[in-house]
């Protein structure tokens, strides 16, 4: 086992070593940059000349884009980052590990509700739709969930917002804090934050939910069809037993495995969603770097995620072994 | 210019039929030329039907039944277990599958009754009606009834008995040891967990107890270190073992009637006779029934005392294993015979059965045997042939018995020509290794 968990973390280096590689050029492969975003009206009505420009791209490290030079500032990055430096922000002029460790508990704790919600019913929908299939419910549920599915995130949190926060009023529109109100006490900013965070919350569980009820259902159809729930059956062993103890034991080894992959999701933030309800999480910081080319963020967010994804996996990997008796990690 | 429009909208339109001919082909030699194309309009009435039938069966199933309704008697009170014109059909997207057509036999107490016949005759099928396992809603008992001698002294219908008292008898009185010991047990549990939780939920032991008993039921059937074997998942085990498992599962409860569904098909020849020397053994342990499905005469002639065989979902022949033996009636036992390998035969072929069984779906009017048979004659295509008792123990499906047993019956002593047919069949198969060049 520790040396399976040794043999994976050696290999990790090298994939984290090659997503790096790649991802710095493409940052800076891409036509703009950082300096050409912020200096763009400048340049335009001549107030900054182009030697000028590069003077501070030089500063900056952004200046040379030939195959040599991206080597060379990939290698000073690289240099700084195993030194525990990830460097300072361009867009924020703060440490990349502040900016990061500052924002990702909002998108953490928006991710995790979700996740606990959206676990805790499509499970228990996904076995019921299984051991009901082709019945009402079971339609109902499918067509349902597809259709939540189908929806790309941006329009359903637009649907969302128009439903429920403009037409009825229930939540406001975005943002995290209502800058209308002086909070007196902590405990009423707290209830205003998670007053705003309802309606995101709401967006990413109906979103992951169709995914995961579906994949719950799935699995438990076929472990039904297995010849040992028949055994079971035929050991005169209640409708409820056979269920819920073995055929539900069999449906958690994908379904466990597959939770415990989620890591990345919970800590990484959400993009687009995070954007239209503007919620200053790791996934909104992040999206703005990107929209302006701000090299070492973007470059400390990638890692970050990377990171986390070669531990989920290995976490996932690990907890095969734990809930399949059939599965040794040599 | 127009011309040449014209030629390549002809050639276009060629091809295109040319690549239609071509997919349909590839669809005929996929799933078979007969079960090909079913248009949709069939197609709608066959899935409205499907849906009213098992519509109307599963209400009918849900109806709350007094004791009387679920109550009867054995015909017989030395049977354990009576078919009695049992019907167990699919609906499949296709029509009807009428796995088991009007199925009647009787289990004796104490006696092994051997089920033989090929896959898809319905065998499973009939162990499955009887344990209430048919997976529904597609497969439904839609008729007849299977009555089952209760140890507390009633006969149940299985076929109506509400799901309280089938909890009650299934795995406690009748157990069933299934065909693929590999996939049969579950794999996430240890062996003897599996084997306490019957003890457990039927003989209300409680944990320490129940793994005591496991550990002595592990050993009569033969596993070493039954301690250590317990605390194994099944994949740690090899086949002939998990087999010897789900024995001991079976065992548990010390049922009248075991089911072993072809329990030795899955394992190499060596296990198969360990497995069958077990069965053997532990039978006369328990002093039950067993009712044995398999398609290997071999097995039969060591296991059984009586057989029934099947064809496409009917009881063909019953009988006494040596008469079925010695003295085969219907032409597809006859056949089953000489299909059988005989060491110093001299043969270079093994002989078979020319042709298939029928389409499940869309059984002739007729002897569902009628294409395969080498002694068919017009009149065989009349209707099914109804079963005939010619003995007390042998009976048959097939109009030349039919005939004779009418004619023994009409004018006693005289044989008439039909009856001498018979009589040659016979003959022909009781000097099988030799005989039967004009078979």
């Amino acid at each position: 086992m520790v040396k399976y968990i040794l043999k994976r973390i050696l290999l990790s280096v090298f994939i984290l070593f090659g997503v790096s590689l790649i991802t710095y050029f493409l940052i800076r492969l891409m036509p703009t940059d950082y300096i050409d975003n912020k200096y763009a009206a400048q340049i335009a009505n001549g107030s900054v000349t182009m030697e000028q420009v590069h003077e501070i791209k030089t500063i900056y490290g952004i200046d040379d884009n030939s195959f040599g030079g991206i080597i060379k500032g990939y290698f000073s990055w690289l240099g700084n980052t195993l030194q525990g430096n990830l460097g300072i922000s361009f867009k924020y002029t703060r440490p990349v590990g502040t900016v990061i460790a500052e924002n990702m508990w909002i998108s953490f704790w928006m991710a995790l509700v979700a996740f606990v919600l959206q676990t805790v019913v499509a499970i228990p929908l996904g076995v019921t739709c299984a051991t009901h299939q082709y019945s009402k419910r079971d339609y109902t549920l499918t067509v349902a969930t597809l259709a939540l599915i189908s929806l790309p995130s941006f329009f359903l949190s637009a649907l969302l917002i128009k439903v429920f926060a403009v037409d009825l009023g229930w939540f406001p529109v975005q943002g995290l804090v209502d800058a209308s109100v002086v909070h007196a006490t902590p405990i009423s900013e707290w209830g205003d934050k998670i007053h705003h965070l309802l309606l995101p919350m709401l967006t990413t569980l109906l979103l992951s939910i169709g995914g995961f009820l579906r994949y719950t259902r799935t699995n438990t159809l076929e472990v039904l069809r297995a010849d040992y729930i028949r055994t079971a059956r035929a050991k005169g062993l209640q409708e409820s037993v056979v269920i819920g103890k073995h055929a539900f034991r069999n449906t958690l080894i994908p379904i466990v495995t597959m939770m415990a992959g989620i890591l990345p999701g919970l800590f990484g933030g959400m993009m687009i969603l995070e954007r239209v309800f503007a919620i200053p999480g790791i996934g909104y910081m992040s999206y703005e770097a990107l929209m302006n080319g701000d090299v070492p963020f973007i470059m400390g967010y990638v890692m970050f995620v990377s990171v986390l994804s070669v531990i989920g996996t290995l976490f996932s990997d690990l907890m095969y072994s734990v809930v399949d008796p059939r599965v040794k990690l040599t | 210019m127009k011309e040449k429009l014209q030629n390549a909208a002809a050639f276009i339109r060629k091809r295109a039929i040319r690549f239609g001919k071509a997919v349909k082909k590839f669809f005929t030699d996929i799933f078979g030329s007969d079960s090909g194309y079913i248009s949709r309009k069939t197609e709608k009435e066959i899935s409205d039907y499907n849906r009213k039938e098992i519509k109307r069966l599963e209400k009918e199933k849900r109806r709350k039944l007094s004791p009387e309704d679920y109550r009867t008697e054995m015909q017989n009170p030395d049977n354990i277990a009576e078919f009695d014109d049992l019907k167990t059909y699919f609906y499949t997207d296709r029509g009807t599958v009428k796995a088991v057509d009007g199925v009647s036999f009787s289990i004796p107490k104490g006696v092994t009754v051997g089920i033989v016949g090929e896959s898809g005759c319905g065998k499973s099928v009939t162990a499955m009606s009887l344990m209430r396992l048919i997976q529904g809603p597609l497969g439904q008992i839609t008729g007849g009834e299977i009555r089952f001698a209760g140890r507390d002294g009633y006969t149940y219908d299985m076929v109506k008995i509400p799901t309280k008292d089938l909890y009650r008898i299934r795995g406690k009185e009748i157990a069933m040891i299934f065909q693929e010991p590999m996939t049969s047990l579950n794999p996430v549990f240890t062996i003897g967990n599996q084997i306490d939780e019957v003890l457990i939920t039927h003989l209300d032991m409680n944990k320490h107890e129940a793994r005591k008993r496991s550990i002595e039921l592990l050993t009569q059937v033969g596993i070493p270190m039954p301690e250590q074997i317990c605390d194994r998942y099944p994949h740690e085990l090899s086949g002939g073992m998990r087999q010897r498992v789900m024995i001991t599962i079976a065992l548990a409860c010390q049922p009248r009637l075991i089911i072993a569904d072809e329990p030795t098909t899955a394992l190499d020849v060596t296990i198969q006779a360990q497995i069958l020397d077990l069965l053997r053994r532990i039978k006369t342990q328990f002093d039950g029934s067993i009712m044995l499905i398999t398609h290997d005469l071999g097995v039969i002639a060591e296991m059984a005392e009586f057989v029934v065989l099947m064809y496409a979902g009917k009881i063909i022949e019953t009988g006494t294993v040596d008469e079925i033996f010695y003295n085969p009636l219907h032409p597809y036992t006859i056949g089953l015979q000489r299909s059988k390998p005989v060491i110093d035969s001299g043969k270079e072929r093994l002989y078979s059965i020319p042709g298939n069984v029928p389409n499940p779906i869309n059984m002739p009017p007729y002897c569902y045997f009628y294409d395969r048979c080498r002694f068919r004659t017009p009149e065989c295509k009349k209707g099914y042939p109804p079963f005939v008792q010619l003995t007390e123990t042998h009976g048959t499906a097939c109009w030349l018995h039919q005939r004779s047993a009418d004619a023994d019956y009409e004018n006693a002593g005289t044989f008439t020509t039909d009856a001498a047919t018979t009589d040659t069949v016979n003959t022909n198969t009781a000097n099988m290794p030799n005989g039967g060049e004009n078979f």
